[in-house]
């Protein structure tokens, strides 16, 4: 039986040397095919006593067991190594960059207005639209802004020949939903406006959010609520506001409304006050009955201060540049 | 308007910083805009008495003055200003002193002579952009005393944005009432003291229409000297308050407007021609302004009249003709209320806008005429000299502004504001505003004085409650309402979701203006007509945009101008269409897309965006609609497309957009040398959509059948497309186009378009016949409709 190991012995270290499956192949063949080393060594068991041959027969179907062991191990190990190769060969720069279209983004006063609006619509405030054409009824009559009122010069209004106007404001909207929709009514109109006015810190067109709330117990407490919370949700920080007296044709008492920056600056963001009896009447809402506040603010105004934008025509420039630090 | 803080001081006089008085008139309501400190950093200078001066022996143009500053001693000074004389007083800075220009005084010698000081022009002291010498300071003027306690200084001018309903407030007397107010601390007596006329000239006024002018006060001053010149006290608040020193007479009447509110005009008595009659212009009468300017008067104006004609617009500017001038000596004087609906929007028809039509069209204490006048007269007798006529009132009371009484229910003041207020809270504010209280079941009644015009409802009164009170004594309560939940609908694709897939898609968003150039409209639109503007900014912004393109274009421009090689933008929002009588704002969704396709890349050759690419990009957009098989693309001619690169986008038959290649002619108008590829959606009619209704997914493989066809080129892919979904067997699920070729093997004007035909059963597994059969049917189709002839 000595030979039976120096079988194996050699069988093991030939399957060790095994460079690739073919040759493994062949070591297979050469010990355990049918005319192989170790099948040769079974069929030569007849040769032997009835008593030596259970023996011999387990020694030698051990050792074929053990060859067979040895070649499965080596052929996982082959073809392991044969895969890690085929993947090493398949390797990338990780580092170059992906292929085909890159991204884009919207417009800063796009995802201010987003955000104004998302914060409203939370509460469950209802977004309306209406015509940037306007007719001076909806723009400044039905606000409590008679002709040659003072409050025009407020407004330098773009005309068209017959009249009509470009809306200075979004307010027309409210006007339009509450003939429209009745109250209580809970809106922000946000949307274009246009001013004659061009300079450093004026663009001809720019953007407004306005809202409007009217319902059995509203109170300027409740406007001072709202829009303390708005400008928090905004920011996203604390904030401190100052509301102080002023005048808008269409509400009264009427505010406008600072907001602390840094230190000690007061920065001016919205306009607000309870909405003017005059102005409920012409709609046909019983002023008695009802009460409202109304609010406006400025998009560019809350995403200059939003963004750190410092130059409001940089809005209307549409440089990539800018508007790439918006994505 | 601007006052000046020492002047408003003396008529209220709270204990506030001048920081604090502008945050208290800020919290008013009257909004601080700035506060320009006047005459700081004149410590050390002191007046001086110009005692002696004789010629500098080496210079022509230069004086060596002895000043006395009353130590005892004169000091000498050699000074250049052309104005020096004999006791005049002027500022005298010593040596040691700095100038708030930064000059520092020193001892020096000027061509030999020693100066120990400087003698000091306004401009040198910070208080003037020009002079024409060192100041004249009045001969009552301390010498030896320091100058900025003897004008008043360091002082501050308050810049005030008053708003539009506050007419009372535009003069020191209506700020110091509301501060009075609001602060506590009393107002100054408002009493003025009668000037008895010492001669019995008058000049005739006759007032027709006394609507017109209910009441107007006039005074007649002989025998003014027309050489007295404005005190200096009197320049200098009138210079913080922003006005310039123009004449004594004139400066009285500005004085007085400023101090009152009450504007004035005084005439040169001998340059008026007959009674002096207000009334309305005549048609085509003319008048020459104080400004020189000639205007035509339309028939709305209320003129100053005499037996010439018009010789001033009332309540806003006087005439030239009867201007007080340097050799004026006898004056008449005016101070008239002029009511504000015959004033409303007049000065401005005619380009103009004066301390005067300020006032008046925002309303003028109808009961105070009387009171200017008399402030006025004793202002010109004490600076001009001469003697004072009767002081005459032409009024007619039955015609001026009554305050009516005003109801203020204590429950709507809660209710309106969210918090209750004293009721002795709420009489100390009306009280102190001068309105007359009286008490009634449910709270009080109120009488607004006469110089208040904009107090006449409820609201009113609780705005100046709650103003003096103070809007930060208004607590925050959050609303208590009812919560219906609002109508959400699926009918057409929100805008926000359209803007992410294009963001998605690799587009930047744009907002771009809405007015913009007339020719590029009609180049974009070639609708012949624009909707324009009466007043645009400028030609490039005159009419009201057709289409996005134009604006999106030149943004694009601008940004390839500026080196950006690719650039693919998006805009969303309105364009105006139709008539001026019959407009129609269309929200639009557009695109324009210049460059190469994808970013520059290391792993694949550059390559030009084409048609197909911003196609891909517009169909996205549509497939989020469910209809994606209702969408065609027709081949149609644009005004600012290349011919052959242009399509209507349909929407079941319905004209919903147009895309295509920008034409060259376009492209060059707008300034841009690169091809641009451009879409624009009708976003209402695009975006329609429902909820989806699932169907069945057929459980059944799908077979597929590849054919290729030879057509003439004019035979658009899409149509062979259709007409295989249209045959009969009702097979054809689906339709790929893999492959177009032209060339070698393919007849000249003809190509060869690769289909792969999707086919399926949703009720059984099709066999090979099926397919081969649907496959024929189809083909013959072709064959028989756009003679196709099948490709081996």
């Amino acid at each position: 039986m000595q030979a039976l190991k120096e079988l194996v012995d050699a069988a093991a270290s030939q399957i060790d040397a095994a460079a690739d499956l073919a040759a493994l192949d062949e070591i297979r063949v050469k010990y355990l095919g049918k005319k192989g080393e170790l099948t040769a060594l079974l069929k030569s068991l007849s040769s032997l006593s009835a008593e030596e041959r259970p023996a011999a027969g387990q020694k030698i179907n051990q050792a074929k067991q053990d060859v067979q062991q040895r070649l499965n191990a080596r052929r996982e190990a082959l073809e392991a190594d044969a895969l890690a190769a085929r993947l090493a060969a398949d390797a990338v720069d990780v580092t170059l960059p992906g292929r085909g279209l890159s991204v884009g983004g919207r417009h800063p006063i796009s995802r201010a207005r987003l955000r104004i609006e998302q914060i409203f619509t939370n509460a469950g405030f209802g977004v309306r639209s209406g015509p940037e054409i306007e007719d001076d009824f909806h723009n400044f009559t039905a606000l409590n802004i008679p002709d040659n009122h003072p409050a025009r010069a407020m407004h330098d209004t773009f005309y068209f020949p017959d009249g009509r106007l470009l809306r200075t404001h979004t307010s027309p909207v409210q006007i339009r939903a509450l003939v429209s929709e009745g109250v209580p009514i809970r809106v922000i109109a946000p949307g274009r406006v246009y001013r004659h006015d061009y300079d450093q810190t004026h663009t001809p067109m720019f953007h407004q959010v306005e809202g409007l709330v009217i319902d059995h117990e509203i109170s300027f407490a409740n406007l001072k609520a709202v829009l303390h919370q708005f400008v928090e949700r905004f920011f996203e920080r604390k904030a401190e506001l100052r509301f102080r007296p002023s005048y808008f044709p269409f509400t009264e008492p009427s505010a406008e409304v600072d907001v602390l920056w840094g230190e000690d600056k007061w920065l001016e963001i919205l306009g607000c006050g309870m909405v003017h009896p005059n102005v409920l009447e012409s709609a046909g809402i019983d002023s008695e009955e009802f009460t409202g506040y109304a609010f406006g603010m400025g998009v560019e105004r809350l995403a200059m201060l939003r963004y750190g934008v410092t130059d409001l025509r940089k809005f209307f420039e549409n440089d990539l540049r800018f508007l790439g630090q918006f994505r | 308007m601007k006052v000046a803080e020492s002047w408003l001081r003396k008529w209220v006089d709270p204990d506030l910083d001048t920081m604090a008085l502008a945050h208290q008139l800020t919290m008013l309501g009257h909004e601080v805009d700035g506060v320009e400190a006047i005459g700081e950093g004149l410590d050390g200078v002191v007046i001086g008495e110009i005692v002696s001066f004789e010629k500098h022996p080496d210079a022509d143009r230069l004086n060596v003055c002895q000043v006395s500053v009353d130590t005892g001693e004169t000091l000498e000074i050699v000074c250049g200003a052309p104005n020096v004389s004999q006791g005049m007083k002027s500022p005298l800075a010593p040596v040691g002193v700095t100038l708030p220009n930064g000059l520092k005084i020193k001892k020096s010698k000027i061509r030999g002579v020693v100066s120990h000081g400087m003698l000091c022009s306004a401009v040198e002291l910070g208080l003037g952009d020009e002079s024409d010498g060192i100041m004249d300071l009045p001969s009552d003027a301390p010498t030896g005393e320091s100058f900025a306690d003897f004008l008043g200084l360091p002082d501050a001018a308050i810049d005030l944005d008053l708003t539009p309903n506050r007419g009372d407030c535009f003069c020191l007397l209506g700020i110091a009432r509301d501060l009075s107010v609001v602060t506590g601390s009393p107002l100054a007596s408002t009493e003025i003291e009668p000037v008895a006329a010492t001669i019995d000239e008058v000049h005739p006024v006759v007032v027709e229409d006394t609507s017109l002018c209910p009441s107007f006060g006039g005074r007649v001053i002989s025998g003014i000297d027309p050489s007295a010149s404005t005190p200096l006290w009197m320049c200098e608040r009138l210079r913080r308050a922003g006005l310039r020193p123009i004449h004594p007479v004139v400066d009285v009447t500005n004085y007085v407007m400023l101090e009152l509110g009450q504007p004035c005009h005084a005439y040169d008595l001998d340059l008026i021609d007959g009674p002096i009659a207000p009334r309305l212009a005549k048609k085509g009468e003319r008048v020459v302004l104080l400004d020189e300017k000639e205007i035509e008067v339309n028939g709305n104006t209320i003129v100053i009249s005499d037996d010439s004609g018009a010789i001033g617009l009332a309540g806003i500017m006087g005439g030239l003709s009867t201007a007080v001038s340097d050799k004026t000596t006898r004056v008449f004087f005016e101070a008239a209320f002029w009511p504000t609906e015959h004033m409303a929007g007049q000065a401005r028809s005619y380009g103009l806008h004066t301390d005067a039509s300020l006032r008046f069209e925002r309303g003028v204490d109808p009961h105070q005429q009387m009171r200017a006048v008399e402030f006025a007269t004793s202002l010109i007798l004490d600076i001009c000299g001469g003697s004072a006529g009767p002081a005459e009132h032409t009024v007619d009371a039955d015609v001026l502004p009554v305050n009516r009484p005003i109801g203020l229910r204590r429950e709507r003041l809660e209710k309106l504001l969210g918090v209750g207020i004293d009721d002795a809270r709420v009489e100390a504010i009306l009280g102190g505003l001068e309105l007359t209280i009286e008490k009634t079941e449910d709270g009080w009644t109120a009488t607004p004085p006469s110089h208040r015009f904009d107090l006449a409802i409820e609201a009113d009164l609780i705005e100046e409650v709650a103003r003096i009170h103070g809007y930060d004594e208004i607590p925050e309560a959050t609303a208590v309402a009812a919560m219906p939940l609002a109508a959400s609908t699926e009918s057409t694709i929100n805008l926000d979701t359209i803007a992410s897939v294009l963001v998605g898609r690799d587009y930047q968003e744009v907002i771009t203006y809405s007015f913009i150039d007339e020719g590029h409209d009609q180049l974009f639109s070639g609708t012949g007509t624009s909707i324009s503007l009466s007043n645009p900014i400028s030609s490039e912004m005159s009419v009201m945009r057709g289409s996005l393109w134009p604006g999106m274009l030149s943004a694009a421009a601008a940004n390839v101008a500026r080196q950006q090689a690719r650039v693919r933008f998006f805009e969303i929002g309105r364009s105006f269409h139709g008539t001026l009588e019959e407009p129609e704002e269309v929200v639009r969704v557009a695109g324009v897309c210049i460059g190469l396709r994808n970013p520059e890349q290391w792993a694949e050759k550059a390559s030009g965006i084409d048609f197909f690419d911003v196609k891909a990009d517009v169909e996205a957009m549509l497939r989020l609609t469910g209809h994606a098989a209702d969408i065609q693309f027709a081949v149609e001619d644009h005004p600012a497309l290349q011919p052959g690169q242009s399509a209507a986008i349909l929407r079941g038959g319905d004209r919903v957009g147009v895309l295509g290649k920008l034409h060259p002619n376009a492209a060059k108008a707008i300034g841009l040398k690169q091809s641009a590829f451009v879409f624009e959606l009708d976003a209402e009619r695009a975006f329609a959509s429902e909820a989806p209704t699932a169907e069945e997914v057929s459980r059944f493989p799908r077979i597929r059948r590849d054919i290729a066809v030879v057509v003439d080129d004019e035979v658009n892919a899409g149509e062979l497309v259709d007409t295989i979904m249209e045959s009969a067997s009702g097979l054809v699920k689906g339709v790929r186009i893999f492959d177009i070729y032209t060339g070698e093997g393919i007849e000249a004007g003809r190509k060869s378009v690769a289909l792969g035909l999707i086919l399926q059963e949703t009720s059984r597994t099709l066999t090979d016949d099926d397919a081969d059969t649907a496959t024929a049917q189809a083909v013959q189709l072709l064959q028989q409709k756009h003679a196709a002839e099948l490709r081996d």
